[in-house]
Order: C-alpha cells, then structure tokens, then sequence
C-alpha cells in the first residue's frame, strides 16, 4: 500500500497529502470493497523527534478536518483558526514544545482525503454513492498507512472526541502495540438508538433533497437545503438543553412581537439556520451519510463477545484516560462508565473524569482549562 | 515513625504507606487529591489506582499524572477482577459507609490485605462529652454536628475488632495513633488504645481461601 517517496522535512502546520493503494494494489476495505488510489489529507504540528517517539495522533469528529490548529496565527499558509486551538499548541494540554501532532481527514470525509466527492478511477467522475462503505476501522488502516509513510512505529497517545473517540477506541483494539496511551473524549463504544435515530433524521433530511439525485448531484445544483437540515439537526444534539435556554431562551430574533409567519421569529432559529447554511459552503453531503453510517456501525462491544474481552484487544501497558461531560446527551456519561467498566475488567490502566459542563456534546470542542489540564497532566504521567 | 519523606502527608496515611510492600499494586479508595498514591509510586515504584467521588479532586489527580477514576467507591470496586490488587486502602471512610460488611466483602475480593483507618469514637474526649454534657460529641476528628455529619456509622476500635472477626476476617496488623497538627504529625499510642486513640488502622485478610470466580 505504502507509496515508494520518502517524506522530506515536514512543514509544519501545512496541509498536505499521500497517496496510497494505487491500482493495482488497491485498499480492500472491512466489508471486502476494494478502493484505491487513496489520498490522506494531513497536517502535523510541532517537530518530530530524531527516534520518531513523540508522535500524538489527534482523531477527529464527524465534520472535521486536518486543520486541528492554527500555530502560525497571521503568517500565511495557516488556514485560520483550528477546530482544537484550546487544546494544541506550544504549552497548551498538547504541548507542540514536546510532541509531534498529527491530524488526517478522514477516510470518507471531504477535506482532502478520498471520499465519496472525489473522482472514481473507473468512471472518471465523482464516486457519489458509488463510494463503498467505509468503516471507522478503515479510516483508522488509512491513518495507520499515514504513520508508515511518516516512518512513526509508535504514538505516544491516540486523542479524539466524539467521531475521534471512536478512532482512538478502534486504534487500542487494532493496533494496540503501537498506542501507548489512549484518550477518548465524550464518546462510545457503541451508537444508542437514539443517536443513530438522529444521524437517520440527518440522512433522511439529505436525500429527500430533489437535488440529491441518488447522490448524482456534482457539477450541478448541490442539495444544500437537505445538508442544512442535517446539520441543524445535529447541531441541537450538540447542545443541551440548559446551553440553549442560556444562549437563546425563547428570545425573539430583531423583532418584539411574533411574525405570526414561518419566517425566522426565535433566535434559536435564526442560529440554526446560520450554522445549517455556513455548513453546506464547507461539506460534502454524501460525506455526511457515509460517515453517520460508519458511525452507527461502529461497536466495539461486539468485538468483545463470545467471551473475548478488551483484554484481548487492547496492549497491556496502554493507559486509558477516559473524558465524558455532564450534559452531554448524545453520549452520556452511562456510556463512557460502559467504556471505563470494560477496561476495568480487563485490568487495564484506566482515568476517568465527568466535566461539570452545560454545553452538551460540544463541550469538548469549548476552550476549557479543565480539559487541557487533564490531558497534560495524563501526558506527563506516562514519562 | 521514620518517614521524613512523607512528613507532609496526613500521618495515618504515612503509617499506611510504611506497610505497603515495595513494586505493590494498591488501589486507594476515596484517594483525595492523591498524596498517598503519589508518595507511594514515588517511593515504592508501586503501581496504584485511586478512586474518587468529587471531580474536582479526581481531576487534580489525573492531571498529576496518577491513575484515578470519578465514581462512587461502593459500586465502582464491582468491575474488577479478583485480586486485581495487593492492597486496597480504606482511609478515614469507613464511618461513612452504609454497607461496611458488603463493602469489606467487595474489597477482600479484589486484594489481597484491606487496610481500614478510621476516627475512634471511644477516645475520652468523646465519651467525656456525652457523660458529662449529654450532648453529641464533637472533636477534631469528628468535628460535625448530629444534624451535618456525613458519619453515618460509629465505630471504635474494639467495635471493629470485634466486627472483623465476625465478618470473618483475621487481623494481621494494627496501628493506633494520636495525631496534632492539622493530622500531619502524629505518635503511636501502645496502650488504653480504645481510650487514648483518636484514629485506629487495621490490616484485615480473608479468612479462608475463597474459590476463584
């Protein structure tokens, strides 16, 4: 799979890529669909140390990308702020003074590495549904395939929330010899009913979009209305109830009275609107429905039926510091306790904190002292 | 005691810490902000794990770098396998434990020696009070009121003496103590310990040999 150039010095904070599984020794996926070429958009961040033994793979979540951090705030070739600022930087709970971040897009997403947008070899247009299947597990063998090119045999720690802490639970049991650590933040090992009954509302919302087309929409009108829907769908599973009565209360948006009208009257309104339309400028929608189907595919329980445990799975001397938040209702904290049980169980080295938080899901995502205070501190521990 | 090392912390955590074997596992219920554990993987290269309920103080924990969980030790000692520990540490909470013989039970399942500490509610100062005064007492180790005690269990060293031999327990060490100074120095006391002992510190085995699950 691996591609013949050697990486020179990387550059940090630059987006680039690699391409592996060029036909015909193409990647053959968890379902035994077979995909290639295959590029891997990444960004890395801080330098890596002379033994290759400082790198931190940082996962991210369903509609992120590789920027995780923008170190060169004003200097160009930096493209804006990063989705985890607060947490990665020189000092920060990530120190880049210390260690060799790197970030990739995810396999199926659609920020540079090969996804359901990009051009299908065998058709020389965009894969549209065509686009096999991909499994978080994928999307960690891509990741795995980045390491190799960048000659990195080990991680010191594996990070991520939400989607990203699926990758992070997917890269202990897959890889487990080369993650010395682990941090899953405001994650699962498993999709409840009601989190892929949303990520169904999501899908749903997109393909009923006339201009979805089964998916045949590239080079013409996109299904910009669905793909908004979706996300503000999502962007209120995000929250929590106590985060919107804070932010939005039943305030009215520019006016004092209702308009009696289906225009825009309450502020939350507004605000879902603006996120579901700032969201289609940025996002693929068949992206979002492969990766939401990946999603709720993923089930590290499964893997440890028929009396297999974590044990089995995970490296002994990996240590877990595993994150949840109080109000996070898309995976409560029941969820991460689930996680904490089995890794106890197996006798493995496990953390666990609850954030006292009111911002839901997306508190991990929240500059938060706490959080980068945890992490820093679980990091300098594993010396 | 001859522990200069550990002088900062509470002194019947310094007695506890003299009695853990070098390289040990130790699990350190209700851990704080961690001391204990600090000390002894410091000093005794010993692998530990501490639980604690307030989150803020298991997350100063963590970010010290120890292995801690945020939970509630009664149900949070479930999840482990049998013997997943050489010591399991019980340190001045005791006395606020619904369930102690369900409690010891779990612990005796998951180490091997349980240590236990906790206040003597037979000291003198105590029974002076309700003797002379007749009201509840109150000293520096047990320093609540009736209506705001988180003490819901009144235990003195004989009580537990007694206790553990009931729930089938053999005691294979004990220590009591007088401490001052904010609990940070303190002194053994060797005789009238059930009178003179503010704190009392017992190292308690499992009678018989249980099957393994």
């Amino acid at each position: 799979m691996e591609n013949a150039t050697t990486p020179g010095p990387i550059p940090q904070g630059e987006k680039r890529s690699f391409t592996f599984a060029r036909p015909p020794l193409l990647m053959v996926l968890g379902n035994g669909a077979r995909i290639g070429p295959v590029t891997i958009a990444y960004e890395t961040f801080g330098t890596l140390s002379a033994a290759k033994d400082n790198a931190i793979l940082v996962t991210h979540a369903l509609t992120g990308d590789s920027h995780a951090c923008c170190l060169f705030s004003g200097e160009a070739g930096c493209a804006g702020p990063g989705w985890w600022d607060s947490m990665i930087g020189p000092g920060k709970g990530i120190d880049t003074d210390t260690f060799f971040v790197i970030c990739s897009n995810i396999l199926g997403g659609c920020a540079g590495t090969t996804g359901p947008s990009s051009q299908n070899p065998a058709t020389g247009r965009p894969y549209g549904l065509d686009f096999p299947m991909v499994t978080i597990g994928d999307m960690v063998r891509a990741q795995k395939a980045l390491l190799d090119h960048l000659g990195i045999a080990e991680l010191v720690a594996v990070i991520g929330g939400s989607l990203g802490g699926m990758q992070v639970l997917e890269w202990c049991v897959r890889y487990p010899d080369m993650v010395r650590a682990a941090i899953p933040i405001a994650t699962t090992m498993r999709h409840s009913a009601l989190a892929i009954a949303f990520n169904e509302v999501a899908r749903q919302a997109i393909m009923a979009d006339p201009n979805w087309k089964e998916g045949n929409y590239y080079g013409s009108a996109r299904p910009e209305t669905g793909l908004a829907v979706a996300r503000m769908i999502g962007h209120v599973t995000y929250l929590s109830d106590q985060a919107m009565r804070r932010k939005f209360g039943r305030r009215l948006q520019d006016k004092q009275d209702f308009s009696f009208g289906f225009d825009v009257d309450f502020q939350v309104e507004s605000y879902l609107r603006h996120q579901g339309s700032a969201f289609v400028q940025r996002f693929d929608a068949n992206s979002l429905l492969f990766i939401t189907k990946a999603a709720d595919y993923f089930d590290l329980t499964e893997r440890t039926a028929n009396g297999r445990f974590l044990q089995d799975l995970t490296a002994a001397r990996a240590k877990f510091l595993v994150v949840s938040y109080t109000s996070d209702w898309l995976y409560p904290t029941y969820q991460a306790r689930e996680l904490v049980q089995a890794l106890k169980r197996s006798g493995r080295d496990v953390s666990f904190c609850e954030i006292e938080a009111d911002c839901g899901h997306d508190a991990f995502l929240i500059p938060d002292e706490r959080l980068s205070t945890l992490v820093r501190g679980f990091l300098d521990g594993l010396a | 005691m001859d522990l200069p090392e550990s002088a900062k912390m509470r002194y019947d955590l310094q007695i506890i810490a003299s009695w853990i074997a070098q390289g040990s596992r130790v699990l350190d219920l209700g851990c704080g902000n961690g001391d204990l554990l600090a000390w002894l993987a410091a000093d005794k290269g010993v692998k530990g794990t501490g639980i604690e309920r307030d989150a803020g103080k298991a997350a100063a924990c963590i970010a010290r770098g120890l292995s801690v969980l945020q939970g509630d030790l009664n149900t949070e000692v479930d999840d482990y396998p049998d013997r997943s520990f050489d010591y399991v540490i019980l340190s001045q909470t005791l006395q606020q434990v619904l369930e102690p013989a369900a409690l010891l039970r779990s612990l005796s399942r998951i180490g091997r020696q349980v240590i236990v500490s906790f206040p003597n509610f037979s000291h003198y100062t105590i029974r002076l009070q309700l003797l002379l005064k007749g009201v509840a007492p109150k000293n520096e180790q047990l320093p609540y009121s009736w209506y705001d005690t988180p003490n819901v269990r009144v235990i003195t060293l004989d009580d537990f003496r007694q206790f553990a031999g009931e729930v089938g327990y053999t005691i294979v060490r004990e220590a009591a103590i007088n401490t001052d100074h904010h609990d940070r120095q303190g002194h053994r006391v060797r005789w009238c310990t059930n009178l003179r002992a503010c704190y009392g510190i017992f190292a308690i085995e499992k009678n018989s040999p249980r099957a393994l699950q």
